[in-house]
């Protein structure tokens, strides 16, 4: 047994092991630590198909911005572990329980049969030495996903004027009650904390 | 492979005691030349000129009770010095400190491990940094530690993204993620040494460079998370003993951290003349800590408003700015 191989096995038993303590915890930070344990561990899978620039961008963006972001939503909503989630379903949501992994199981073994492997890959390395350098994605993203690129921007912004019109109409209605002259429920989000 | 494995141990040792041993001395410094500007002595009485003082303050803080106050949340509580310490200490694992030189036959590269994308490295590092902070203020059941916590996540996620802009300029002129390569892309052409340094092609992505550092790593005078005259200690107000000395030297050690990467993007690395390349990068780290300390004894805390308005309205413009009209001049140049 390689080195190589050795790393591997023990990083993707420690990401499905993040994965799935994510799922079963009660405690939402807990939750929030286990899916940052199996994001580095997923990055090291990365690191080790020579994907070096997909595992750093793994880290930055998803465990050092969105996850961070998720952690201070459930510090201000000061979430604490939540008793109510262990009722028991309803019968339906066993039903769901068992056949959305299902589903998400075989979708993903035709993925990775179908698009990802067509020629058989030998050993854990791949061959191609620019695949996944900066270059390559870089290459990639500016000319024959330019479109979709494009297209997932505007989708975030609309996510992000949809988020905010969410946010007003709660804000809109004590306004009207407290009856106040002033603008003072207008002050811009970033100043809330200070 | 058994000897890289050896050299390799042997570096990360070497420059795991030097990074401790200047956060340690890091303290002394700002003490020393706090006190002196302010007209003050500094500590004076351990050893000479007070040279021992670090070593007091490391023996006190072993030896204080390890207090946990009641209600925290165990787990997470015992994790947060830990997980603002590792990132800090990881940063110095891409940072050339020297060129290479031959030991024993052996050809030794003057970096732990010379990373294709190392830039993008540091970036991952200092983004985990702020869990630390985010961690310990949850976890402890207090409103001040809460309060510094939140201040604190606001304030690195806004920084953050001026902090990466910043060098961006750099990466497009240089053409490189690795730390080696744009370290060698400064090398001295003529007498003139440092007309190669980014800091003369890059000045205003240098500007915002140490502004964002010094909001990145919460010192003054963008130390809101902390400010003692509103919060206590800020998030680490419950933390007593070894965990809140973790936190301490994480601070510390961040500085650091920041001052060597600004050292190697900004002030070319290691190159200089006449004298060894480790003494230059050590007299450009010790420049950056200098300015650090100069900044807090000079300037009043931001309030919080004008800080998040300052960085996101005056900082993250300008960083565009400086990316585009870099991109531009690269472009328009031919190169």
């Amino acid at each position: 047994m390689t080195l190589d191989y050795a790393i591997f096995l023990i990083s993707a038993a420690v990401a499905v092991f993040g994965a799935t303590m994510m799922i079963m915890q009660r405690n939402p930070v807990a939750s929030v630590l286990y899916l940052i344990l199996s994001l580095v561990a997923q990055a090291v899978v990365y690191v080790q198909l020579g994907a070096l620039f997909l595992g750093a961008i793994l880290i930055v963006v998803y465990a050092g911005a969105i996850l961070v972001l998720f952690l201070f939503v459930i510090m201000l909503l000061n979430l604490r572990s939540n008793p109510e989630l262990s009722a028991s379903l309803p019968p339906l949501g066993w039903f769901t329980k068992v056949a959305v992994p299902v589903l998400m199981v075989v979708e993903l073994y035709f993925v990775v049969d179908r698009v990802i492997w067509p020629p058989v890959p030998t050993g854990i390395v791949g061959k191609n030495p620019d695949f996944g350098s900066v270059e390559t994605v870089a290459t990639m993203m500016f000319t024959d996903y330019m479109y979709p690129l494009q297209l997932t921007g505007v989708l975030l912004l609309v996510a992000v004027v949809g988020a905010v019109v969410i946010a007003r109409r709660e804000s809109a209605e004590p306004r009207k009650t407290t009856a106040s002259p002033d603008n003072r429920n207008e002050q811009p989000i970033d100043t809330v904390a200070g | 492979m058994l000897e890289m494995i050896l050299i390799t141990a042997v570096k990360v040792f070497m420059v795991l005691s030097a990074v401790l041993t200047a956060c340690a001395y890091s303290t002394y410094l700002e003490r020393k030349v706090v006190a002196h500007m302010q007209h003050r002595v500094g500590p004076l009485y351990a050893g000479p000129y007070g040279l021992l003082q670090p070593l007091a303050d490391a023996v006190k803080l072993a030896f204080k009770e390890d207090l946990v106050p009641d209600n925290v949340e165990r787990v997470t509580y015992a994790l947060a010095p830990v997980a603002s310490f590792v990132p800090a200490i990881l940063i110095f694992a891409v940072v050339p400190f020297s060129n290479g030189f031959t030991w024993f036959g052996y050809d030794i590269p003057g970096v732990i491990s010379d990373l294709n994308i190392g830039v993008l490295y540091i970036f991952a590092m200092t983004s985990l940094g702020v869990y630390g902070i985010v961690l310990a203020g949850w976890s402890s059941p207090s409103k001040y530690s809460m309060m510094g916590a939140i201040r604190s996540s606001a304030q690195m996620i806004s920084y953050e993204i001026s902090y990466g802009l910043s060098i961006i300029g750099i990466l497009i002129i240089g053409n490189t993620l690795s730390l080696t390569e744009i370290v060698a892309q400064q090398a001295a052409e003529s007498w003139v040494f440092f007309g190669n340094w980014y800091i003369v092609k890059q000045p205003l992505g240098f500007l915002l460079y140490i502004t964002c550092a010094i909001a990145e790593t919460n010192r003054a005078p963008f130390d809101l998370p902390e400010a003692e005259s509103e919060l206590v200690g800020g998030y680490h107000t419950e933390y007593s003993s070894m965990r809140f000395s973790m936190f301490f030297i994480a601070e510390y050690a961040y500085m650091l951290g920041v001052a060597a990467v600004g050292a190697t993007l900004f002030l070319g690395g290691w190159n200089g003349p006449f004298l060894p390349p480790v003494i230059w990068f050590l007299i450009k780290v010790f420049l950056f800590m200098f300015l650090y300390i100069w900044l807090r004894a000079t300037f009043p805390r931001f309030r919080y408003d004008q800080l998040m308005q300052f960085g996101w309205k005056v900082l993250f413009p300008l960083a565009i700015a400086n990316t585009m009209g870099t991109a531009v001049w690269v472009v328009l140049s031919g190169q």
